[in-house]
């Protein structure tokens, strides 16, 4: 074993200034460079045990990959992720790896953790840098062709899985562009489209067919996947998609957007360079953003570098209890987004024409922890001030889309309209249905759809080869 | 991509596109809308599917030429492509044998209530149909209506076809009349399907509207569709675009309808001048 003295800290990615970075839509780290993330992979002790990999959903060889990269095999590091993970430049990127592998690394013990998502990023660029993409050989055909409905992260990898068992796959994405999550939600400064474009090219080289434009409920029904069109079992992906309102008086004034259509606009449509792409966007002077999850953090820095002078997200809770990921509200609080927490919105005022003008807010303090263990907030009286604004998009959650369920009698469906399905195989009430990702779960994150698919797949291939379907544990 | 397989041009600013997309067209039914988008630049657009030929595997939109994307629209010619061609969407009429129904299209109105119409005759109905626009121009498919309809009543606002009024003229008289009309349906401008439900409400007759919001996605994940419904918030296009008129907000709907008066100016001047340049 190596004895050498490791360095304490990790190595940091270089970033662009924040007050650069807050008027313009590039990404904010500029990654690794070669010599950094040798020198970061140096870092890891290569422990006999590696506790780091059983904190990935899609228990990637983390140890072995970052021994090639310390080897400066970064095009074999890259394909050594994707024995697990198609999408490693995605990940590398949006994974909360701080609450993941980086979280059981035995270095963060006593220091910082190995820097495990910078180094998934850095191979995959590199890989894709040097257009050395490596498509493995197709498998021997099996005759089954499988339907994936959704093509975000959990779709993705689930074709990603069947198709190297040798199935024909095709996905099937409502949208004109496929990627989720991937292309409407996660801006371009934390996910560059170009590179949701490449994995999803790489999962089209694999040989996955995928068909845009197909709303499916309405287009084909499922039971017309199965039977008439010859699919042999579907994997419902279609993530959470409805958002939520807070149900406070004028929320429906122009000028009020969910943070979906917000960040659909903004993303899936390029509204940021309007008038270029035609898609229209109200660029706020004064923008407050509602909530306090990865959802919200991005809608406030989107509505910044579109030009704002003031963005505010307000948060009922403290910022300890915020469910975004930590590196992401620290961005944030560099970008000057003022964060204006335990305030709650009580309703909007508008200008006497029907566009928003004001927020009047109520300021709360945490009381008795609540059933989520973390400390309710309650309203302060008294306490009701006014917020000159003319854009606001609450970002509070999702709920289920039953547009392509509700049809479907057979296929159950829990108290909120999200599809009951095994969490081990995908498996629904319906023989030849499986769904995983945020339609099942309710609002996750990427790598847990993407883990889901990744069930789902093997879950899939099982009943292709043994026809068998037990629901018993659905109950 | 999707293949324009024929144009018609209806009026100056009415156009009738019929689009190649064959499973939209095994599934359309009347109520139904679609989504497109022209090109990779371009917005997502709701428009009516105003008709459908499932053995040809083609759809039918009638649009007028309004902004840079129906005017951008109106520039493609037979053969040309389309993008992106997205639906059915929306929740389709409900049709049955309600006994005698009276459908009012006001101007490109008058094309999404042709197939309701149609499937209104087919199942039984009595249908008296009102038609009517600004002026003679803007008035087409008389013969299409007139095919599916017990009577047909013609209208203009300046009197240059038909009837000299607008269409609650004549939809008053036909309640006034007390001959049991049992529903209403009305397509059209917000304005026109508000004073129609105004109308309606006075002889207590069930009143159904199709709603025009602005839209992304329209398959529900986004919100910009929203309309208040009986004070309940409702998406257009995934609970609608169908609501029963006496209890939908107008002045809400043309509210938000006028949400990107702005940008809209900004980018037709922007694509007239371009075209000039050319």
């Amino acid at each position: 074993m190596m004895e050498e003295k490791k360095p304490k800290n990790r190595i940091r990615m270089r970033e662009q200034e924040p007050l650069v970075r807050a008027r313009n839509f590039v990404e904010v780290p500029y990654g690794y460079t070669p010599e950094e993330a040798i020198e970061e992979a140096s870092r890891c002790l290569n422990c006999s045990k590696p506790a780091c990999r059983t904190g990935c959903p899609v228990s990637i060889d983390i140890p072995s990959f970052i021994k090639l990269v310390k080897e400066g095999r970064f095009i074999e590091a890259a394909w050594k992720i994707k024995e697990e993970n198609a999408m490693p430049a995605v990940c590398g990127r949006v994974c909360p790896q701080e609450i993941q592998c980086e979280s059981m690394c035995i270095l963060g013990k006593k220091g910082e953790p190995v820097a495990i998502g910078n180094l998934e990023r850095f191979v995959a660029d590199y890989e894709r840098d040097k257009g050395e993409i490596q498509v493995p050989e197709r498998p021997k055909p099996s005759g089954r062709k499988v339907a994936i409905i959704g093509s975000g992260p959990g779709g993705l990898s689930c074709s990603a899985d069947l198709i190297k068992s040798g199935h024909r796959v095709t996905l099937f994405e409502a949208l004109h562009k496929p990627g989720g999550v991937l292309i409407y939600g996660i801006p371009e400064f934390r996910l560059p489209k170009v590179i949701v474009e490449k994995e999803v090219d790489y999962i089209k080289k694999l040989g996955v067919e995928v068909r845009m434009n197909a709303v499916i409920g309405n287009l084909f029904t499922i039971d017309e996947l199965l039977n008439e069109h010859g699919y042999d079992a579907c994997f419902i992906a279609i993530g959470a998609g409805l958002p939520m309102f807070m149900g406070i008086p004028g929320e429906n004034f122009n000028g009020v957007y969910s943070a979906n259509e917000f960040l659909t606009r903004a993303n899936l449509m390029k509204a940021y360079l309007f008038p270029e792409y035609d898609t229209p966007i109200k660029k706020g002077k004064s923008v407050a953003v509602f909530g306090g999850g990865n959802v919200a953090i991005d809608s406030a820095r989107v509505a910044m570098r579109l030009g704002a002078e003031k963005v505010y997200l307000i948060y009922r809770r403290s910022e300890a209890e915020m469910p975004a990921r930590k590196a992401e509200v620290h961005h944030a609080h560099e970008e000057g987004i003022d964060f204006m927490l335990l305030t709650n919105p009580l309703r909007f005022i508008d200008d006497g024409k029907g566009n928003v003008a004001a927020v009047e807010c109520i300021r709360m303090e945490l009381g008795e922890p609540d059933a989520s263990g973390r400390r309710k907030p309650v309203p302060v009286k008294g306490s009701e001030f006014r917020l000159e604004i003319d854009v606001a998009i609450p970002a509070i959650g999702t709920r289920s889309n039953t547009l392509l369920t509700q049809n479907m009698p057979d296929l159950f469906l829990n108290k909120r309209g999200y599809i009951i399905a095994d969490h081990e195989t995908g498996m629904t009430s319906k023989p030849g249905v499986f769904a995983g990702g945020d339609i099942v779960t309710g609002s996750a994150t990427v790598i847990l759809a993407m883990g889901a698919g990744r069930k789902a797949a093997k879950g899939i291939n099982d009943y292709l080869k043994w026809k068998f379907w037990d629901t018993g544990k659905l109950g | 991509m999707f293949h324009i397989v024929k144009k018609e041009k209806l009026s100056d600013a009415v156009l009738l596109f019929e689009i190649e997309a064959k499973d939209i067209a095994k599934k359309a039914k009347a109520g139904n809308f679609f989504v497109l988008r022209i090109n990779e630049q371009g917005e997502r657009i709701p428009l009516t599917i105003a008709d459908y030929d499932r053995d040809k595997g083609t759809i039918t939109t009638v649009f007028q030429k309004m902004g840079k994307t129906t005017h951008q629209l109106g520039e493609l010619n037979e053969g040309d492509y389309i993008t992106d061609v997205i639906g059915p969407l929306g929740v389709p009429s409900h049709i049955e044998n309600f006994g005698k129904v009276v459908c009012v299209g006001g101007g490109v109105g008058i094309a999404p209530t042709y197939p309701i119409a149609r499937a209104l005759k087919e199942a039984g109905n009595t249908v008296v149909s009102i038609i009517g626009a600004r002026m003679k121009d803007l008035i087409f498919w008389e013969d299409r209506m007139r095919g599916v309809s017990d009577e047909l009543i013609i209208v203009t606002d300046d009197g240059s076809y038909g009837r000299k009024a607008v269409v609650t003229v004549p939809l008053e008289e036909q309640l006034r009349e007390g001959n049991g009309v049992a529903l209403v349906y009305a397509i059209g401008p917000a304005i026109m399907m508000k004073f129609v439900c105004v109308t309606t409400r006075k002889y207590n007759v069930k009143t159904i509207v199709s709603l025009n919001s602005i839209m992304v996605d329209a398959t529900g994940m986004c919100g910009a569709c929203r309309v208040e419904v009986g004070s309940e918030t409702k998406f257009a296009c995934v609970d609608g675009p169908e609501f029963d008129g006496h209890i939908v907000d107008f002045d809400l709907l043309m509210s938000r309808q006028r949400m990107y008066l702005n940008e809209e100016k900004i980018a037709f001047d922007r694509y007239k001048e371009q075209a000039g340049v050319k």
